[in-house]
């Protein structure tokens, strides 16, 4: 894989940066232009911007620490994009980085996880492994079908979002989802104080009796940044892109997407049901660990939800009897 | 003729609008004080959120919504009861309409109120209006149930009309002056003028359709909201027609117990009599068998083909809930065809037992639909939480369920002492010439 990367490696790094680039674009020189308080002072540094109607243009650095996009602008995708994971479930250990950066870039609770690790076993006999879980953002998705107020939509980049501010929690999403995707904030928590201007595009600061989840990071992409969980596995085992222009990274390496799928037989999950993923997974071959280093480090607290496995079951009788 | 048995009959049921003895009061006192409690529950969910419910991540409907089907489901012993009923002239309805058709309206304002206990943002109810998308099943349920309630409070209306216009001219009764001005105001000068009374009788020939079909329709929506999704145990196509069918067996079940206990209550054995108990429960027993077909080949097919999640389901029905089960899908089928089906067993005592069998059975099954799917998702809930793995309810739930069928049991209640719970009018009022008005 590493010599394919390398073969034409220089012209898709390039292709990346402008990507990410323009990511950060849309930005909006609308934004920082349109309220002119920015209280950042220019540097003289100056960054390659998208701007929304697509053209280039030159923005100081220092303005890049951007306002959240609003309501209203956060229902429309970033223009030219459609975005993609990748996980490669042989790589992941369960070493959490990717559920803790999120829960901390999201502002969540102590418990509430947008991403979710999973121990899964296919059959009785076959080999458990982990099996990280975000939102699949789905091209045919049931959460937005059956939302009575489209409080939760999907837009032209791919991304499923939830207006925080429009949702009447009556939990419908989180029955039409089958992935047991969405989290529902049910009491008050002090983190929603917070004096952050609230955006969908961020999800925080939450609000209690609303649904929320995972958002693949659409505040991150503007930056050109890869969402939390994608840059904070030690792994490399998310892997974050764009559909269209076949390319997918996990900051240190970059693939094109329909090779890597194709070469690994990349599959989406249970997508017999008809929702049409954008999430895919590579199965978990030649693994890099044996699934008990992911389990035997954990916290107590974490070890426990895996005490209905088989795979646990079985470890415990192991020692039960030695 | 006709005048005088109507006349008796208002003689008989004035005392029962016109004063309320000691029971009554401490019933009627005891039932304000569960409401008041539903009310404090209500008021700890809004103020302190709804983890004070037994309601997670998985199990994010609870018995709210095993409490709003139900109560859904038994409005429609009036719709479907009186409306048929009357549609085939069935002459001994007479003494059980109009408690179907108080059951009906009751129980329909009740049971939205469940569904909003559900909702995590009540300030935000409006957004079903101003942002309210057609594609949402929910949407689909706002708009047929403000329907059904229209339709039914219409049709219970019509029916009632002829009683408040006798009510306004018995001169004899001794209600409060408001009481009066009331019926004067409800009765709309209706005198019963031969054209009067064609009107009446078409505009309740045509509810009573109307009303049949509304409530075939806000059942079967009712049920979509379940089966359109991709749940295992709900992603069912015979959805629509079962709930529709548990929903009529399960309000016969009320209106037998309505009519056991008011027959008591009201000393009203002379006009409620094993006949009734028996036709209703006839009504009961061809429901039973329907209810178990659907029952029976639901969960067959489940098991037969047994796909992964649904063999996980059917695991979790016989294992965490056996005894619901059993109880729900096995003795409340069963017991109404022996009750009923031997002739020996049809006392009123008898049915009436089945009868609240029935109805706990039928409550039993809503939970069963609700519950065991969403605690097996398809992705395995991995969770150190005992409250995220297993929905039990908590007390602010139970209390507002108690809250519920004590608000239900008062509006009855209230209802019985404004309207008599039989009518009085005769059922067939309208002049020879007027019979067939359709042919004219
Ligand atoms: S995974 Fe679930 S929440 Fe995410 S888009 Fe698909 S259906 Fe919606
Ligand atoms: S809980 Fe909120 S986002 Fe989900 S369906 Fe209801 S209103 Fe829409």
């Amino acid at each position: 894989m590493n010599d394919e990367k390398n073969k034409d490696g220089n012209s898709r790094r390039r292709f990346l940066k402008l990507g990410l680039i323009a990511g950060a674009g849309t930005v909006a020189t609308g934004a920082i232009l349109a309220t002119g308080k920015s209280l950042a002072v220019e540097s003289g540094d100056k960054v390659k911007v998208l701007t929304t109607s697509g053209e280039m243009m030159e923005v100081d650095k220092n303005f890049l620490t951007l306002p959240p996009v609003d309501r209203k602008d956060s229902h429309q995708g970033i223009p030219g994009r459609k975005f993609v994971m990748v996980i490669d479930l042989a790589k992941c250990k369960n070493a959490r980085a990717c559920v803790e950066s999120c829960q901390k870039g999201h502002n969540l609770p102590h418990g509430e996880e947008f991403m979710k690790v999973y121990l899964l076993q296919d059959s009785l006999k076959s080999a458990p492994y982990w099996f990280p879980k975000p939102c699949y953002h789905c091209d045919n998705p049931q959460c937005v079908s059956v939302c009575p107020v489209g409080a939760t939509f999907k837009r032209s980049d791919g991304i499923v979002l939830i207006d925080n501010e429009r949702c009447i929690g009556c939990k419908f999403c989180m029955t039409g989802c089958p992935y047991s995707t969405r989290i529902f904030a049910w009491k008050h928590e002090d983190v929603y104080d917070s004096p952050q201007s609230y955006s969908p595009e961020k999800g925080v600061p939450g609000v209690e009796g609303t649904v929320s989840k995972c958002d693949f990071c659409p505040d991150m992409a503007r930056e050109g940044k890869l969402p939390y969980c994608a840059s904070a596995c030690p792994m490399g085992t998310i892997l974050f892109g764009d559909i269209d222009e076949d390319v997918v990274t996990n900051g240190v390496d970059t693939y094109k997407f329909s090779e890597l799928i194709r070469d690994r037989a990349g599959y989406q999950y249970l997508e017999n049901l008809g929702t049409r993923p954008n999430v895919y997974y590579l199965p978990p071959v030649d693994r890099q660990f044996p699934v008990e280093r992911g389990y035997e480090s954990l916290d107590p607290e974490i070890k426990a939800r895996y005490d209905n496995t088989p795979f646990v079951k079985k470890l415990k009788d192991k020692e039960k009897k030695s | 003729m006709s005048q005088t048995q109507t006349d008796e009959l208002l003689k008989e049921f004035a005392p029962q609008l016109e004063h309320t003895g000691l029971k009554g009061k401490i019933w009627i006192g005891f039932l304000i004080f569960m409401v008041c409690m539903g009310l404090f529950a209500l008021y700890w969910q809004v103020s302190r959120g709804h983890i004070v419910t037994g309601m997670r991540d998985n199990v994010v409907w609870g018995v709210y919504i095993v409490n709003f089907i139900f109560f859904m489901g038994i409005s429609y012993a009036g719709a479907l009861i009186s409306g048929t009923l009357h549609l085939f002239h069935a002459e001994w309805r007479k003494p059980v309409i109009r408690m179907a058709e108080f059951i009906t309206v009751i129980s329909l304002l009740i049971g939205p109120l469940y569904i909003m206990l559900c909702i995590g943002r009540l300030d935000r109810l409006p957004n079903l209006i101003l942002f309210g998308r057609i594609q949402s099943p929910i949407t689909w349920d706002v708009i047929a149930i403000s329907t059904d309630i229209i339709g039914c409070f219409i049709f219970l209306y019509l029916a009632i009309l002829r009683d408040l216009s006798k009510l306004r001219d018995y001169e004899a009764l001794k209600v409060p002056a408001w009481q009066k001005k009331l019926y004067k105001m409800l009765a709309l000068g209706y005198t019963g003028t031969p054209e009067q009374q064609i009107r009446l009788k078409r505009a309740t020939d045509i509810m009573a359709g109307m009303v049949i079909a509304i409530a075939i329709i806000v059942y079967s929506v009712l049920a979509w909201i379940f089966s359109v999704t991709l749940q295992p145990g709900w992603h069912s196509t015979i959805f629509g027609p079962y709930f529709v069918i548990a929903a009529v067996y399960s309000g016969t079940g009320v209106l037998i117990l309505a009519m056991f206990i008011f027959r008591k209550v009201y000393h009203l054995e002379k006009h409620i009599t094993q006949k009734h108990f028996v036709n209703v429960g006839v009504i009961m027993l061809v429901l039973a068998a329907f209810f178990g077909y659907f029952t029976f080949s639901e969960y067959l097919t489940k098991w037969y083909g047994s796909e992964k999640n649904d063999e996980i389901l059917i695991k979790i029905l016989f294992k965490d809930y056996y005894f619901f089960f059993i109880f729900s899908n096995y003795v409340g089928v069963l017991l109404p065809l022996i009750v009923v089906g031997f002739k020996k067993l049809r006392t009123i005592n008898n049915i009436t037992i089945t009868a609240v069998v029935v109805i706990i059975a039928l409550w039993m099954n809503r939970y069963l639909i609700v519950v065991p799917t969403l605690e097996s998702p398809y992705l395995p809930i991995q969770d150190a939480r005992a409250a995220w793995l297993h929905y039990s309810p908590t007390w602010v739930e139970m209390v507002l369920t108690a809250g519920g069928v004590a608000s239900f049991c008062l509006f009855f209640t209230i209802a019985s002492k404004l309207i008599p719970i039989v009518q009085v009018a005769e059922l067939k009022e309208e002049p020879k010439e007027s019979g067939d008005i359709y042919l004219r």
